[in-house]
C-alpha cells in the first residue's frame, strides 16, 4: 500500500481496507513464469519461431533445469510464501532473506541479501517497497549472484537498482532478468529490448480475469458493509471469508467509534 | 572397437557424432547420395544403428543390415523404429529415459504460464512501447486449475507433480488406469478433455496414439481450455488445431513439436494465443549430454558382452 499515505487518513479517521494477499497466487504464478520463461528461452524461442520457421533453438548458456537450483525468495511474506511452495514442487532448494526470520519455515534463511545471492542461482524479488527495501537488489548483490544467476522482480520496481541491473545483463555480470515492474513505470530502459536473457512484463502479476472479479467483490461488499451495514458490525460478517483472505487495515475514526478489525 | 559399423541415420549432438567416430567406424547416413551405395559397399560390417527422435531404423533398412544387432535411439520416444522387426529378429533397442524428464515437465508448466499468462505477449507488448498507452487486459489464472494429462508415465507424473505446487487439480487418461495413483482417471481423452481446463500430452506416439487429439477432443476442451504439446507433432492432428485455433473453438495452445518439423504452421504466426517453441524440451547442453552418454553406454555396454543400460528390447 504504498501508494496511500496511510498516517494522513489516520489523521482523518479515513478507513482503508486492502485485498492483502489476496492476489498473491497470481503473482507467485507470474515469477514462476518468468523464471522458467527466463531459463528456458521461452518468450526468446517464441520470437524466432515466429520470424523464421524452420528454426532450431537457442542455445543455453545455462543449464536451465529448475530441480537442484538454489532459488533465494527476498521477502518472504504471502507472496514469497506462495513461491517458495511452487518451487519445492520442482525440488528447487529454496532459501530466503526477510526482515526477521520466520519460525516454522523449512527454508534456511540469511540475514543479508549479499549472503543470500552468494549462495543462490536465482534470487526472486518480492518485499514490500520501503525506505529500507528500496534498491535492496543493488551491485554488490547482483556480482554476488553472479554471471549464470537470474534474477525475477514482482515487487516494485523500486527494489532493484534498475541502471545497475542494466549494467550488468549488458556486461554479462549476471545471466538473465525477468521483470514485472519497473522504476519509472510504464518506461522500461531501451538497452533490455535487445536482449533474449530478459523477459519483461507490463506489471501484470496480478491481473488476471479471476482476480480482478474477486477484487470487485470485496470493494462493494467492504463499500456495502461501511455505508449500508452497522458500522459497529466487524466487516468480517459481511464478507465471505471463503472467497478471500483480506487483510484489513481499519482504522480508528478520530471522533472515537470503534475501529473493526 | 574401433572395427565395428555404426549407421548413423541423422544428425545428432556433436559431441555423440565425435565420440562414435573415435570408438566405432562410423558411417554417416547422409555422406552417402544413395543408400543402396553404403549398402552394397559396407552393410555387412553395420552392426549398430544410432537415431534420433526423428530418424531410426524401419523395417527395409533392419532388413538391410545382416549384421545388424543394436539399435541406440539418442531421444525417449522411438516411434522411428520398428520394434516389432527388431524383437522378431532378436535385435535390441535401447533409448534415453530419465535424463529429459524433469526438463520436459519444467517446460510443460512453462508453456502453460506462458500461454494462460500471456507471458510471451506481455514481453512484446512492453518491448513494442504499447505499454506507454495503456496496460496489457486481464489474463487466465493458473492456479487452481484443472490439468488434464494423457499419458501418466515418468513425464506425465512429473508434471503432476509441478501442478500440484499450484493447487491444480490433476486427472488423466492412460491405456490402462494406474491403480496407485490417486488422480482422478478418465477412460477416454474425450472426457478427460470435458472435464479439465489444460489438457498435456504426455504419451509415447504409437499407432493408437497417432492423432489421439482430434477435431472431437478439442471441441471438448472448448473455447476456454488450453492444449498443450510436449509429445510429438503427430499427436495432435495439426490441420484441425489451426483451424480450431482461428476459429475460437480452443482458448488455446502451448507446442513444442509440430507434425513436420521444423515446418511450423504459419496460420498460428499471427495468433497471440498460441506459444511456438522449436521442440526445445530436450536441447539442454546437459542433458544432450546425458542422452548422448546413455548411447555410447548402451552400446558399449552391448560389444562388452555387458547388460545393457536401457533396454526397450
Amino acid at each position: 500500500m504504498d501508494h496511500i499515505d496511510l498516517s494522513e487518513c489516520r489523521r482523518r479517521g479515513i478507513q482503508v481496507v486492502s485485498i492483502g494477499s489476496l492476489a498473491a497466487d497470481d503473482v507467485a504464478d507470474m515469477a514462476i513464469g518468468l523464471l522458467i520463461d527466463v531459463l528456458y528461452k521461452i518468450s526468446a524461442n517464441n520470437r524466432r519461431v515466429r520470424k523464421c520457421v524452420a528454426s532450431k533453438p537457442l542455445n543455453f548458456t545455462m543449464a536451465p533445469k529448475l530441480g537442484g537450483k538454489r532459488v533465494g525468495i527476498v521477502g518472504l511474506g504471502s507472496i514469497g510464501g506462495e513461491v517458495g511452495k511452487r518451487l519445492e514442487a520442482f525440488d528447487c532448494k529454496v532459501m530466503y532473506h526477510s526482515r526477521n526470520e520466520k519460525p516454522f519455515v523449512p527454508y534456511h534463511y540469511y540475514s543479508n541479501v549479499v549472503d543470500l545471492a552468494t549462495n543462490c542461482d536465482a534470487l526472486v524479488v518480492c518485499c514490500p517497497l520501503t525506505k529500507q527495501t528500496r534498491h535492496i537488489i543493488n551491485r554488490e548483490v547482483m556480482l554476488a549472484l553472479g554471471k549464470d544467476g537470474v534474477i525475477v522482480n514482482v515487487g516494485r520496481g523500486p527494489l532493484i537498482d534498475e541502471k545497475e541491473l542494466v549494467h550488468c545483463l549488458m556486461e554479462g555480470e549476471i545471466g538473465g532478468a525477468g521483470l514485472d515492474v519497473f522504476e519509472n513505470e510504464p518506461s522500461v530502459p531501451n538497452e533490455l529490448f535487445a536482449l533474449d536473457n530478459v523477459v519483461l512484463s507490463p506489471h501484470a502479476g496480478a491481473h488476471t480475469k479471476e482476480s480482478c472479479q474477486v477484487k470487485c467483490d470485496l470493494v462493494a461488499a467492504s463499500l456495502e458493509a461501511f455505508f449500508v451495514s452497522n458500522p459497529r458490525i466487524s466487516v468480517q460478517n459481511v464478507i465471505d471469508e471463503r472467497h478471500f483472505y483480506p487483510t484489513f487495515e481499519c482504522l480508528p475514526a478520530s471522533s472515537g467509534e470503534p475501529a473493526y478489525a | 572397437m574401433g572395427s565395428i559399423g555404426v549407421l548413423l541415420v541423422g544428425r545428432v549432438f556433436p559431441y555423440l557424432e565425435q565420440e562414435l567416430d573415435k570408438r566405432y567406424k562410423l558411417f554417416r547416413l547422409w555422406d552417402y547420395p544413395q543408400k543402396a551405395q553404403l549398402l552394397s559397399q559396407h552393410a555387412a560390417s553395420i552392426r549398430a544403428v544410432v537415431g534420433h527422435a526423428g530418424a531410426g531404423a524401419d523395417a527395409d533398412l533392419i532388413d538391410e543390415l545382416p549384421k545388424l544387432e543394436i539399435v541406440s535411439s539418442f531421444s525417449v520416444g522411438v516411434d522411428m523404429i520398428d520394434l516389432e522387426k527388431c524383437k522378431a529378429k532378436g535385435i535390441r533397442v535401447t533409448n534415453t529415459p530419465d535424463v529429459l524428464t524433469d526438463e520436459v515437465a519444467d517446460l510443460a508448466i512453462g508453456l502453460t504460464l506462458a500461454l494462460l499468462r500471456r507471458i510471451c505477449e506481455c514481453d512484446r507488448y512492453v518491448r513494442s512501447g504499447k505499454w506507454k498507452k495503456g496496460d496489457y487486459k486481464l489474463t487466465t489464472k493458473f492456479s487452481g486449475k484443472t490439468v488434464g494429462i494423457v499419458g501418466l508415465g515418468r513425464i506425465g507424473q512429473a508434471i503432476a507433480k509441478r501442478a500440484e505446487g499450484f493447487n491444480c487439480s490433476i486427472c488423466y487418461y492412460s491405456r490402462t488406469e494406474k491403480r496407485d495413483s490417486n488422480y482422478k482417471y478418465y477412460p477416454s481423452v474425450v472426457e478427460l478433455a470435458s472435464n479439465c481446463d489444460i489438457l498435456v500430452v504426455a504419451c509415447p506416439l504409437t499407432e493408437e496414439t497417432h492423432h489421439i487429439i482430434n477435431r472431437e477432443v478439442i471441441n471438448a476442451l472448448g473455447p476456454k481450455g488450453f492444449l498443450i504439446n510436449i509429445g510429438r507433432g503427430k499427436h495432435v492432428d495439426e490441420a484441425e488445431l489451426v483451424s480450431a485455433l482461428q476459429e475460437g473453438r480452443l482458448g488455446g495452445a502451448g507446442l513444442d513439436v509440430f507434425e513436420d518439423e521444423p515446418a511450423v504452421p504459419e496460420e498460428l504466426f499471427g495468433l497471440e494465443n498460441v506459444v511456438l517453441l522449436p521442440h526445445v524440451g530436450s536441447a539442454t547442453l546437459e542433458t544432450r549430454t546425458d542422452m548422448a552418454d546413455l548411447v555410447l553406454g548402451n552400446l558399449e555396454a552391448h560389444f562388452l558382452g555387458k547388460p545393457l543400460l536401457t533396454p526397450l528390447v
